[in-house]
């Protein structure tokens, strides 16, 4: 469980910088709205382990927003939010250490 | 245990709250709490633990539904009237909330069988209506070292407190050492009571509940709070242990359970029952 499913390269703005993170999860929430978005993402970021990464795939455009910005709330580090095509993004965030 | 799709959704609003999740969620869903009567505090108070997702509710009151209690008793229906609180008010709980399991005690409440079901309890919610329940109550939680949320109403007037001598707080007998005098204080069947004090009142306790099973906030241990809705007003009291409680104290002469009991309108008298 939790294996790497995909190791993602961004080229940082103008510096050559390339990050690039372990997806530890994957979460598929296509056709669930808000504030179901981020419960869902939060529950699984909780059963993971500290510092993992979970991909979440949404295509509720208000959860683009929302979500990040909910997760940056409970003290979750969002990596990126990136358009995958005309109605999905991902975003991908990182865990918090264990409380 | 994971979330079901309908645990998510029935309890999604809560579930949002900073710093609540599904850890918070699932605190809920283990706790147990036991509620002393199932009148105008308990009511309430039961109600809004139920929706919260509180998993088991001890619910104790041997007295059944009238229609005079209905003004205020909110988990029974006028269809209910002559059926045990209990019996009502685990329907009524059940309908709201399937996750809740609802246990019942029918029987009379006494110092010969109150530990032996608190104990299996997270913390007390006290909504009798009467000094000699309030006192058992007290002094079981007391032996037990069980959080107490303590709420009182008459007339227009509400008062709440919680009780954790086991974490160095008060208890109720470093504030009231023994009942008040026969007669000097008026029951509800006599003074009367609004409802909607009985609903406010029974509601802070049902808040301070989920608090102590959450550890959030900051616990009404060492305070008192008085209500009274006509001029809506609060007045906050600090509290303190009273190093010479008969019950809690240095040198506590209570060292065991006992019933006082309400032998008539005029008399309290304290039975011992070893």
């Amino acid at each position: 469980m939790n294996q790497p499913s995909a190791e993602i390269k961004r080229e940082g703005e103008g510096k050559g910088e390339v990050r690039s993170y372990f997806v530890d999860r994957e979460l598929n929430l296509k056709g669930k709205i808000c504030p179901y978005t981020f419960i869902e993402s939060m529950l699984t970021l909780e059963e993971m382990e500290a510092n993992q990464v979970l991909r979440v795939t949404v295509d509720y455009p208000p959860a683009a927003c929302d979500v990040p910005r909910s997760l940056k709330n409970e003290g979750y580090e969002i990596l990126e939010v990136t358009p995958l095509n005309e109605t999905d993004w991902a975003i991908l965030v990182r865990n918090k250490e264990m409380e | 245990m994971k979330f079901s799709d309908e645990q998510i959704q029935r309890y999604s609003r809560q579930m949002i709250l900073p710093g609540f999740g599904g850890k918070s969620q699932r605190k809920l869903l283990d706790a147990k709490v036991f509620i002393m009567g199932a009148g105008g505090l308990g009511s309430p108070a039961a109600l809004y633990l139920a929706a919260a997702g509180v998993g088991t509710i001890g619910l104790a009151d041997f007295d059944r539904v009238e229609l005079h209690n209905l003004q205020r008793q909110i988990l029974h229906r006028t269809a209910e009237v002559g059926l045990l609180k209990v019996d009502s008010g685990k329907r009524t709980l059940q309908d709201l909330n399937p996750d809740v399991n609802v246990q019942v005690y029918s029987e009379r409440i006494t110092s010969s069988n109150i530990r032996g079901i608190i104990k299996d309890y997270d913390l007390v919610l006290d909504g009798s209506d009467n000094f000699p329940t309030r006192f058992l109550v007290n002094d079981s939680c007391f032996f037990e070292k069980k959080t107490l949320i303590s709420g009182a109403i008459l007339r227009f007037d509400g008062q709440l407190s919680t009780f954790k001598p086991h974490a160095g707080g008060p208890c109720y007998r470093c504030l009231f050492p023994e009942p008040p005098p026969p007669g000097s204080v008026p029951s509800c069947q006599e003074a009367g009571v609004l409802g909607a004090v009985a609903g406010i009142i029974g509601l802070f306790q049902a808040n301070e509940a989920l608090k102590e099973i959450l550890g959030i906030g900051k616990s009404m241990s060492g305070r008192f709070l008085i209500f009274n809705a006509l001029s809506l007003t609060f007045h906050e009291v600090k509290l303190e242990r009273n190093p010479s409680c008969l019950l809690c104290g240095e040198n506590a002469s209570i060292k065991e359970l006992f019933d006082y009991e309400l032998t008539c309108p005029t008399q309290v008298s304290r039975l011992a029952l070893s």
